[in-house]
């Protein structure tokens, strides 16, 4: 178990770098005009050119510029230092401050992934073909298909704005009140999946021969579900989920931006939009950190649930 | 919004019997007394700097509008007036003298002197500092030597203390309209606590600007969150009506739009396009619009062989139907543009394109004819803005109208449109949008067409029009310098290097908790004005 979580840390210091050297080349290779792009529509003044040109070494251009600039970048980052963003603004400190409402926001969206789709999931794997389970199917499928772009104003409008059920914005320190609507919006196409996994994962396995000969020795059918099969089932949806809590970290672009919550994604919009290519790069890199760390947590809760799981 | 329509339904008849003629103080948002203890919240993006001399998009200058008190204001003609200053004078429109009003204080309780004006100035033109805004201060005497990487000179030589109270500024060239410039963010003066050795700021100072102006600072910029500040009472110009502001910092507009729809948010500045067509159902009279100054309009690249005679950029023009457009893709958010000056500067005059404004096809098509103007057209413009619309539409006007093929070509930002501008790649026509710093018309005429204009991109070179924009500049009187102008404006008129096409709007709307919400020619909302309601 030790040797094995030592070299999956060792691994992940290298899919580390090999991922912020292929962002950071993307970002060098779709990079236009950055000071252009910061000023918008406005003309930039040659002492405003210079200045950032020199203090971004945007000036170095070409292959060995990349890699003056990547070697630049990655000697700050190892001092713990992710530079600054174009504005000037420290982004650590842009981080600092965006990461506690994105937690905050996920960690609503899994719950309500995890009480909802596993629960009901369950329900529909052991009634299969049952009214319940049709009437989850087509629901799941009507959420599988409906856009974030279009669920997310959609339910601003009619819940935040019609009915005032919700604050139509969440804002920089919200309450779990506020952030509950987006949470539950950006947690229900996680929900969908985790559902449909937990369906067919419960309804595979409760055809079982273990479960068969944990039902022939009598036991209650309760606990046939909840220790035997459920446990088994969950496998999957852990794998889902897993890779799923850093889908929810940079996917809620789209979901931070509708309920201006100013976190990750909010930001990672901005960087994007104004081609700030290190505040863009600085969040992917801590992006590929929370994916990494959540597969690596995936990985052991296998042999938790399933203990003829084994680490060499 | 489904009990506020209820309301409206069983008040109609109401009214209707009691013979309610007119509602005093226009429904919604007007009623109700005015609270001078409440705070409003204003929507703005995250600022890019609250610096004055660093400031020059609309968000952060809403802030320091707050936090400080301009030299001048513009009135109704859009003339400046003097507010922090007591006179800004000058004999030759070279040497101006500005005498400071006494009673300025800033919000640390320093007195405002001449000196913290001339110390901010001094920053914001030293090249090093890289000051987004520092070529305001090019028209001064000795800002050439604040250049380059290792510059000559740390200060303005035409910057001199008088005493106290006044100082005077000269200017490398006569210049008539100085005292124009001067409203503009980046002759606020900072006080001698922005300051951590001559020349050098504080850091931080930017998180909590010390201004001089009827708001103060209260904590700090939240950043992406929002910038609170709230009433300084020792400020001796008109006192605010409110007793503290909320900028909230929105990525995106539709999410204001949201809150101000249900009263999270007071003031929205610019209602989202996708909402425009629905926001008088939606916000009644609280949906408001008021002139802009921004202006509109397609760029000819003179330097190309196509595009050289005068006649066929004028039949294109005359091929366009401005109003179609405005009505049916901005749903009049916008208004149709004849002239090359804004109307909200003084000497605007309306319909100075002449001819070529008037929408004609059959005389267009004959004169396009006649010129041989070019079978293809390219309308270039920049994909992120929202633009494809109307070049598509004006691309089938021009179609139908002139007979040619006419194609919109969309690049990924303005920058990269530039960019291929600057190169002198073939754009064909290519969209441009102007918004003036301050209220004239040398501001949109000089950098636009004049020879060596610092947004002339499409090699428009005319020696007649450049010395009207000299003598202009070198007037006696504004009234002189405003005549040269419009010469100088007429001459765009005969050549047309660019087509204008429309005059931009302030589209804002507020919530049922504000009165008298009105806003500038600068996207700013007038925050003396802005009353909370009980």
């Amino acid at each position: 178990m030790f040797r094995f979580v030592v070299r999956r840390l060792l691994q992940m210091v290298l899919a580390f770098f090999g991922t912020t050297l292929i962002v950071y080349a993307l970002m060098f290779a779709g990079q236009g005009d950055p000071i252009q792009a910061l000023a918008g529509e406005r003309p930039v003044t040659a002492a405003q050119r210079a200045y950032l040109t020199e203090k971004y070494h945007l000036d170095a251009t070409g292959v060995g510029g990349f890699f003056y600039r990547y070697f630049d970048y990655l000697s700050n980052l190892v001092r713990g230092d992710l530079g600054e963003s174009l504005t000037g603004r420290s982004i650590g400190e842009i981080l600092a401050a965006a990461w506690p409402v994105t937690i905050k926001l996920a960690l609503i969206a899994i719950a309500v992934a995890v009480i909802f789709g596993v629960t009901a999931g369950v329900l529909a794997g052991i009634r299969r073909a049952g009214i319940f389970d049709n009437a989850t199917l087509v629901l799941t499928l009507l959420v599988l298909g409906i856009p974030t772009i279009v669920l997310a104003p959609l339910a601003q409008y009619f819940l935040g704005v019609r009915w005032q059920l919700f604050p139509p914005t969440a804002g920089a320190d919200p309450d779990f009140h506020a952030l509950l609507l987006p949470g539950i919006v950006l947690g229900s196409l996680s929900l969908a999946t985790a559902l449909r996994l937990t369906r067919t994962s419960v309804a595979e396995n409760l055809r079982a021969d273990y479960v068969r000969t944990a039902r022939s020795k009598g036991l209650p059918g309760r606990r046939v579900v909840s220790v035997h099969v459920l446990r088994n089932s969950l496998i999957p949806v852990i794998t889902f989920l897993g890779v799923e809590v850093g889908n929810l970290m940079s996917g809620a672009i789209i979901t931070e931006g509708v309920f201006n919550i100013p976190g990750v994604g909010f930001n990672l919009f901005r960087g994007i939009r104004t081609e700030d290519g290190p505040l863009v790069v600085g969040i992917v890199s801590v992006l590929v950190v929370v994916y990494l760390v959540a597969n690596l947590v995936v990985d052991i809760l296998y042999a938790v649930l399933d203990p003829r799981i084994r680490y060499e | 919004m489904r009990v506020r329509r209820l309301a409206a339904w069983t008040a109609l008849p109401l009214a209707v019997t009691l013979g309610l003629v007119a509602c005093g103080s226009g429904g919604d948002g007007g009623s109700g007394e005015s609270d001078p203890n409440a705070a409003v919240r204003i929507e703005i993006a995250e600022p890019q700097h609250l610096l004055p001399t660093n400031t020059n998009e609309t968000s952060g200058s809403q802030v320091l509008a707050a936090l400080f008190s301009p030299l001048v204001d513009y009135d109704e003609a859009h003339k400046p007036y003097e507010v922090a200053a007591e006179s800004i004078t000058s004999e030759d429109n070279t040497t101006w003298t500005i005498e400071l009003k006494d009673g300025y204080t800033f919000h640390n309780g320093e007195n405002v002197t001449a000196d913290n004006y001339i110390d901010a100035w001094n920053y914001g033109a030293y090249a090093p500092n890289g000051q987004n805004s520092s070529y305001f201060f090019e028209k001064i005497a000795g800002y050439d030597d604040l250049q380059g990487e290792s510059p000559k000179a740390e200060t303005l030589t035409g910057l001199k203390k008088v005493d106290d109270q006044s100082f005077t500024v000269t200017l490398s060239q006569p210049y008539s309209e100085f005292k124009s410039m001067l409203g503009y963010t980046a002759f606020y003066p900072l006080p001698q606590a922005a300051f951590s050795a001559p020349g050098e700021l504080v850091e931080g100072y930017e998180q909590a600007p010390i201004g001089q102006g009827p708001f103060k600072m209260k904590g700090t910029w939240q950043h992406d969150a929002k910038v609170v500040v709230e009433r300084y009472d020792a400020f001796p110009g008109e006192q605010p009506k409110v007793a503290g502001v909320e900028f909230r910092i929105y990525q995106q507009l539709t999410a204001a739009y949201a809150d101000v729809l249900s009263d999270n948010l007071d003031v929205i500045k610019t209602i989202p396009t996708e909402n425009l067509s629905t926001a008088e159902t939606d916000l009644g009279d609280r949906f408001l619009q008021s002139p802009a100054s921004s202006l509109h309009f397609l760029a000819f690249p003179t330097f190309q062989d196509e595009f050289s005679n005068p006649d066929v950029r004028k039949a294109i023009s005359m091929a366009i139907d401005r109003d179609e457009i405005t009505t049916s893709i901005f749903k009049d958010s916008q208004q149709p543009a004849r002239s090359f000056v804004s109307p909200a500067v003084a000497g605007y005059r309306e319909n100075t394109v002449g001819a070529a404004g008037e929408f004609d096809p059959a005389k267009a098509k004959a004169l396009y004819q006649a010129a041989d103007g070019p079978s293809k057209i390219t309308l270039s413009y920049n994909g992120d803005g929202g633009h494809k619309d109307w070049i598509d539409a004006t691309c089938n006007q021009l179609k139908a109208n002139l007979g040619v093929d006419c194609v919109g070509s969309a690049e990924p930002k303005f920058a990269d449109l530039l960019t291929k501008v600057k190169a002198k790649q073939p754009v064909g026509l290519f969209r441009m949008g102007w918004i003036m710093d301050y209220p004239s018309m040398e501001n949109y005429l000089g950098p636009l067409y004049s020879t060596n204009g610092s947004s002339n991109y499409y090699g428009y070179s005319n020696p007649e029009f450049d010395r009207l924009l000299a003598e202009g500049a070198s007037a006696p009187s504004e009234e002189e310098a405003i005549k040269k102008y419009q010469e100088a404006e007429d001459l765009l008129a005969e050549d047309l290097p660019v087509v204008p096409l429309r005059f931009g709007q302030n589209n804002f709307g507020h919530s049922t908790k504000v009165k008298n919400v009105e806003m500038d020619l600068f996207d700013r909302v007038d925050l003396v004005k802005i009353e909370a309601v009980r």
